[in-house]
């Protein structure tokens, strides 16, 4: 019996190092597949040695040992089947809320693992215990924001829910919650019989804060809030794994915790927000003054002048947003820009760290249209290079090529790191309508003396660029 | 599985694990912020294991129907964040078949 546990202990190391190598080689576009796959591998082997745990249980659970195994397959088949399925048909647009949804079944996986420990008394000192409970109230809060989260992006949510005094009931919701889970702990050493009582009305008070604390919470600021709860689950995962002994759940847990943090941070730094500004501010309703700013005349050009200006340019620099992707236009665009680069036209792609609906997710949808990665260039390596590109592209996007975040004291997004598109010896913008972006600013460059508007759909205006090159010949 | 473990040794663990995940991440492009996210997603999907743990040793039904849906969660989890990783993942690749240099041809240029 020895033996089992000696093996069950070894694999989880294993797992835990296969775990921060696979992590180390999704730090390569080259490396990732193989780090992911890596990762998977070790995730196999640790579930499946885990089965025989079922070897050396307690002998009051023999009799129930068949029907535990038998829940245990069923439930590894229909999530893995259910989960799997959805994950491989899922489109590429709709990739966020899915990681959302993922991450918050970890969070209550965890707070399930929390519930039988408390049911089970394991180990009943005090430090446990308030280890058990903090690891459900993270994971709890995880589940139902996650939920929330996944509800806003996928557009069945479509208001933030505000209410005066809502950060006040919050704080009640929140400070009960905490109230209960003392409780909880309390009634858990005393052995009182109201343990049970105590515990369900934590677990339900946890649920609902997740729920109170999202809600509030714009869509846009949702992949912030998506990356949080992910650290929150790790967290969560990684104090269960304490409450379990389990060093695998530890470590794969904190890791994901702090490598979360650092995501988490990193993402609020590119939107030129603070954590606790996206989470208690309610940033982008009361935005009311639209209207403010340069107001002027936009010029606005045809699609076929457009596509011949670039054809002769010796440079493009191409600024894809989230419209494109809504728009459904990446195929299209990407067989415009072979056609440039046939004509010998130097194009490159320059995302912004938040472009898309979540940092990062630009990328996964130009990828997806068939765009090699080395095209495509971060914020940080293309910015110096537009006041020398003949044409900067702006399909999709404006609050990220807003020169008001770099002069405007007065403007909402004023700081925010934006790409200098206005430098560039002529810009176009392909748009849908003269409105503004998610945060209700006007945009300057639209004005711009160098600055074109191409009205359109994205779809259609680039459908007709493409068959104006086709025109042209590639001569 | 270890039997007894002390607070002091569980510290050590946590403070190790936490730096280990800030360095590996600390110089991830932030082309591959998604994905990453998603596959630290799919490595927490550990908790499925201690979602087992628990229902084995289930001696009564509601222990039984939690840890039921503990492990359904968590296989969700582990799934789910696998293949969609792994989806997103499969779509990265260089224009030129030069794999190797492409990430540090980008560094250079311009």
């Amino acid at each position: 019996m020895i033996l089992i546990e000696y093996i069950v202990g070894l694999s989880g190391l294993l797992a835990s190092a296969l775990f921060i190598y696979g992590l180390k080689g999704m730090s390569s576009p080259v490396t990732a597949v193989k780090g992911i796959v890596t990762a998977g591998w070790g995730m196999a082997f640790v579930v499946a040695v885990s089965f025989l745990q079922a070897f050396r249980v307690p002998d009051d659970v023999l009799p129930h040992l068949p029907v535990n195994l038998g829940l245990a397959v069923l439930a590894l088949a229909l999530g893995g089947l259910l989960a799997g399925w959805k994950g491989r048909t899922v489109a590429m647009t709709a990739m966020p809320q899915m990681v959302a949804l993922y991450n918050g079944m970890g969070g209550g996986s965890a707070a399930a693992v929390a519930a039988i420990a408390l049911m089970k008394h394991e180990g009943g000192t005090p430090l446990h215990l308030g280890v058990t409970v903090t690891g459900a109230l993270i994971g709890c809060i995880s589940l139902t924001g996650s939920i929330i989260a996944w509800a806003k992006l996928d557009g069945r949510m479509k208001k933030p829910v505000r209410f005066s005094g809502q950060q006040v009931f919050n704080g009640v919701v929140f400070i009960g919650t905490l109230a209960l889970g003392v409780m909880t702990v309390v009634t858990q050493l005393q052995g009182s019989s109201d343990g049970g009582l105590f515990a369900m009305l934590f677990f339900a008070g946890a649920l609902f804060f997740g729920l109170c604390m999202t809600a509030p919470i714009g869509g846009a600021d949702m992949p912030v809030v998506i990356s949080l709860y992910n650290t929150f689950t790790g967290l969560a995962v990684g104090l269960e794994g304490y409450v379990m002994s389990n060093p695998a759940l530890m470590i794969a847990g904190m890791v994901v915790g702090s490598a979360g943090t650092l995501l988490t941070l990193l993402m609020a730094k590119a939107m030129n927000r603070s954590l606790s500004n996206v989470l208690f501010s309610n940033f982008g309703a009361s935005s009311g003054q639209a209207a403010q700013g340069p107001q002027g005349q936009m010029k606005s050009v045809d699609p076929a002048d457009a596509a011949t200006t670039m054809r002769y340019a010796s440079s493009v620099i191409i600024i894809p947003g989230y419209g494109l992707a809504v728009a459904q236009a990446q195929q299209k665009l990407y067989e415009f820009v072979k056609m440039l680069q046939a004509a010998g036209v130097d194009v490159k792609f320059a995302i912004h760290p938040v472009a898309g609906r979540m940092p990062g997710h630009m990328n996964v949808l130009l990828a997806e249209a068939g765009v090699p990665y080395d095209m495509i260039y971060d914020m940080d390596d293309i910015n110096d290079s537009f006041a020398t590109t003949d044409v900067a592209l702006v399909i999709g996007a404006n609050d990220v090529v807003n020169p008001s975040a770099r002069t405007d004291k007065s403007s909402p997004i004023y700081g925010m790191p934006i790409l200098n598109a206005d430098q560039a010896k002529q810009v176009f913008v392909i748009k849908r309508g003269q409105g503004t972006g998610y945060s209700g600013v006007q945009n300057p460059l639209f004005f711009q003396k160098n600055t074109s508007m191409v009205f359109g759909d994205a779809q259609a205006v680039l459908s007709k660029m493409v068959e104006t090159l086709k025109s042209l010949g590639t001569n | 599985m270890l039997t007894s473990m002390t607070l002091i040794i569980a510290l050590y663990i946590f403070m190790l694990a936490a730096f280990t995940g800030y360095v590996v991440i600390s110089r991830v492009p932030s082309i591959l912020h998604t994905p990453l996210m998603s596959g630290s997603n799919f490595i927490h999907g550990i908790v499925v294991v201690g979602a087992l743990t628990a229902l084995f040793t289930a001696t009564n039904i509601v222990e039984q129907i939690i840890g039921f849906f503990g492990v359904l969660l968590g296989a969700g989890n582990v799934t789910g964040g696998y293949v969609v990783t792994d989806r997103m993942l499969a779509m990265f690749r260089p224009s030129t078949k030069k794999p190797g240099q492409s990430a540090t041809d980008k560094k250079t240029a311009s």
